[in-house]
């Protein structure tokens, strides 16, 4: 028999009974849409993360210094010899506070402050709204002039310009020299609720020298590494052979981190979803037994006219395979419309990617497949008499 | 020897229950030539349809040998038997057996799918035989939208689709009021002149009297072989 006239039967099987096939195909299509949404949106949110990761910029190298014994910092001297070298294009050790910024009548406190050198601005290429970034001669002239963050200058000014403005840090006075532009949060952290001072004029107002932190820009991606080893032997010097004294941390370093958490999780959400296509398999076995032996009559019948073993195995596997082919396609338009819904949602691109519609079908007709074997083995080897007698 | 369709030798059947062995058929010895019109009379459990089964190459024989058209079927293997009842015997059964949720042509044509007649020609053919059995008007009906008499028409014309040399009918009559039981044996009868050969399972005399021999059996044995002199 042709495999259109078994598709024939199938359909018409399958329209029979319109309900019971769309509830046996509703745990295919839950099964496929779960798929495809929770794999799209892993891989959606993965790629926002990896983007977010990369806008730190592939040449960052950071230094954090946790001190040994008595030596728990590191000098201006020692952090600043360490530009030193064929690798390294820039460099800006940063010491942090936290401070109350008052304009007027308006504060904001516990606002962190950050002195940085004119390095510092190319090394995280920072954006500057209005008026400009901290520069070397800010640093060198220990000038008190301040770098605003949008939120702080917002909520100090609201709608006044504040470059010219003079603002109190802690009681002193802070000339404001530039805006930076709105970053939005993110996984690589925002500077919209910092401020930033030339870092000697930081060693004044904060009364400390200690060097715990320095950003430091390779001078291409290809150097990062060597880079790496030279600031790690130096180090080792300055804390006798003590690799745990400080911590060095490059930009590939922390995406192959944070990737391999998310493709694990996109991996258990995957595998989650796909034990409930499984599931939906046993949906579509248990229906077809069921139909078999509803059908065990019209079985024998087709046998007694002249139906072959391969006839009517053929019949039932094609019905299971449209029951959850059918399911797949549906899975495919729901899981669709729910990855854009749920990816706008989540500011996002979840748009599912081909392989993962392409995948999730073939995994829905596969388990159409399995499961369809068992019942219609069990159709093609029914004995015709027993099949004819029965009622 | 050539004229001879349906050649039994000893055949028996024995279903085992457990402990207990039913003789279903026991010794059987039967020739049937081509174009003969036999009906096989006998009380109920006689081993009439256990016969007719095995004729029909629906059933296997436990011991003997059963030749069809030359053709030992033991020798047969499953696919071999679904050919031969596919396209060498029609089935008409007592309770109709027609697929309740296809139509009358479709259950016609049902045969012609399994011996893989292009759909056009199918189509046409069983147009054909529903016209011949009466039933052009009646076509596209359900079975459930048949009277039992249609219903047993629209079998007969699926046991010809493929024009098998045998038509087996096990007590086509038997759940049909006498009009129409008469009408189905009319038709029957026709087809028998045209040439096929037909083998009737029946438990009424006047029905069984109507064929051109009888076989009577009893207890898996036959009884008798009585040809009706017309
Ligand atoms: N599947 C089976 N298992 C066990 N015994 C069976 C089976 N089929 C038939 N028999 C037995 O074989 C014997 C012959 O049965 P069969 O159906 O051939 O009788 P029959 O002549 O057709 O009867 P009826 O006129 O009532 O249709 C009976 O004793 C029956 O009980
Ligand atoms: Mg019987």
């Amino acid at each position: 028999m042709r495999y259109v006239e078994a598709l024939k039967i199938a359909i018409r099987s399958i329209l029979s009974n319109k309900m019971r096939s769309f509830l046996t195909m509703l745990g295919i299509i839950i099964g496929v849409t779960a798929v495809i949404a929770l794999v799209s949106i892993g891989q959606g949110s993965t790629r926002s993360v990896t983007s977010q990761i990369q806008s730190m910029g592939s040449n960052l190298i950071m230094v954090n210094v946790m001190g040994r014994g008595g030596e728990s910092s590191l000098t201006y001297d020692q952090a600043i010899v360490l530009k030193d070298s064929n690798f390294i294009a820039a460099i800006s050790p940063v010491i942090s506070t936290s401070v109350t910024a008052m304009y007027g009548n308006n504060s904001v406190d516990n606002t962190t402050v950050n002195g940085v050198n004119g390095d510092y601005q190319s090394i995280r290429d920072i954006q500057v709204a209005a008026g400009r970034f901290i520069l070397p001669m800010d640093d060198e002239g220990r000038n008190k002039v301040a770098v605003l963050g949008s939120n702080v200058a917002r909520e100090l000014f609201g709608f006044t310009d504040p470059i010219g403005k003079t603002i109190k840090l802690n009681g002193q006075n802070f000339t404001v020299v530039g805006i930076l532009s709105q970053k939005g949060s993110s996984i690589a952290g925002s500077d919209d609720d910092s401020i930033f001072i030339p870092l000697k004029t930081m060693f004044y107002f904060a009364k400390n020298r200690e060097i715990r932190q320095i950003y430091i820009e390779a001078t291409s991606p290809d150097t990062v590494e060597f880079a790496k080893n030279e600031i790690n032997s130096k180090l080792l010097t300055i804390f006798k052979g003590d690799a745990n004294a400080f911590r060095i941390i490059d930009q590939s370093q922390i995406l192959s981190t944070v990737n391999s958490v998310t493709a694990t999780l996109s991996l258990l959400l995957g595998g989650i979803a796909g034990i409930s296509l499984l599931v939906g398999g046993i949906g579509i076995m248990n229906i077809m037994l069921v139909s078999v032996i509803e059908r065990t009559r019209e079985i024998g019948i087709r046998k007694a006219l002249g139906a072959k073993k391969k006839d009517i195995l053929l019949q039932f596997i094609i019905e299971s395979l449209t029951l959850s082919g059918l399911g797949g396609i549906v899975g495919i338009i729901v899981g669709y419309v729910l990855s854009m819904v749920l990816g706008s949602a989540m500011n996002i691109n979840a748009k599912p990617s081909l392989s993962t519609v392409l995948i999730s079908f073939s995994f829905s007709v596969i388990v159409g497949l399995f499961f369809g074997v068992y019942p219609a083995n069990k159709a093609a080897n029914l004995n015709p008499i027993e099949a004819l007698r029965y009622e | 020897m050539d004229n001879i369709l349906i050649k039994i030798r000893n055949l028996t059947k024995i279903y085992k229950m457990g402990e207990n062995e039913v003789r279903a058929l026991d010794g059987i010895n039967l020739d049937i030539e081509k174009g003969e019109f036999v009906s096989i009379v006998g009380q109920s459990g006689s081993g009439k349809t256990t016969l007719m089964n095995i004729i029909g190459c629906l059933d296997v024989k436990t011991s003997g040998e059963y030749f069809l058209n030359g053709i030992d079927t033991s020798k047969l293997s499953d696919n071999q038997l679904a050919d031969l009842r596919c396209s060498e015997i029609g089935f008409v059964f007592q309770n109709f057996n027609l697929l309740q949720k296809m139509t009358a042509l479709e259950n016609v044509e049902l045969p012609m799918i399994y011996k893989g007649v292009p759909t056009k020609e199918r189509r046409q053919r069983a147009e054909m035989l529903l016209e011949m059995v009466g039933l052009k008007e009646r076509m596209h009906h359900r079975p459930n939208e048949l009277s039992g008499g249609q219903q047993q028409r629209v079998a007969i014309a699926r046991a010809l689709a493929n024009n098998p040399h045998l038509i087996l009918a096990d007590e086509p009559t038997g759940n049909l009021d006498s009009k129409s039981g008469s009408e189905i044996m009319k038709i029957i009868k026709e087809l028998n002149e045209r040439g096929n050969t037909v083998v009737l399972i029946t438990h009424d005399p006047n029905i069984a009297a109507q064929a051109k021999r009888i076989v009577r059996i009893k207890d898996g044995r036959i009884l008798e072989n009585e040809v009706v002199t017309p």
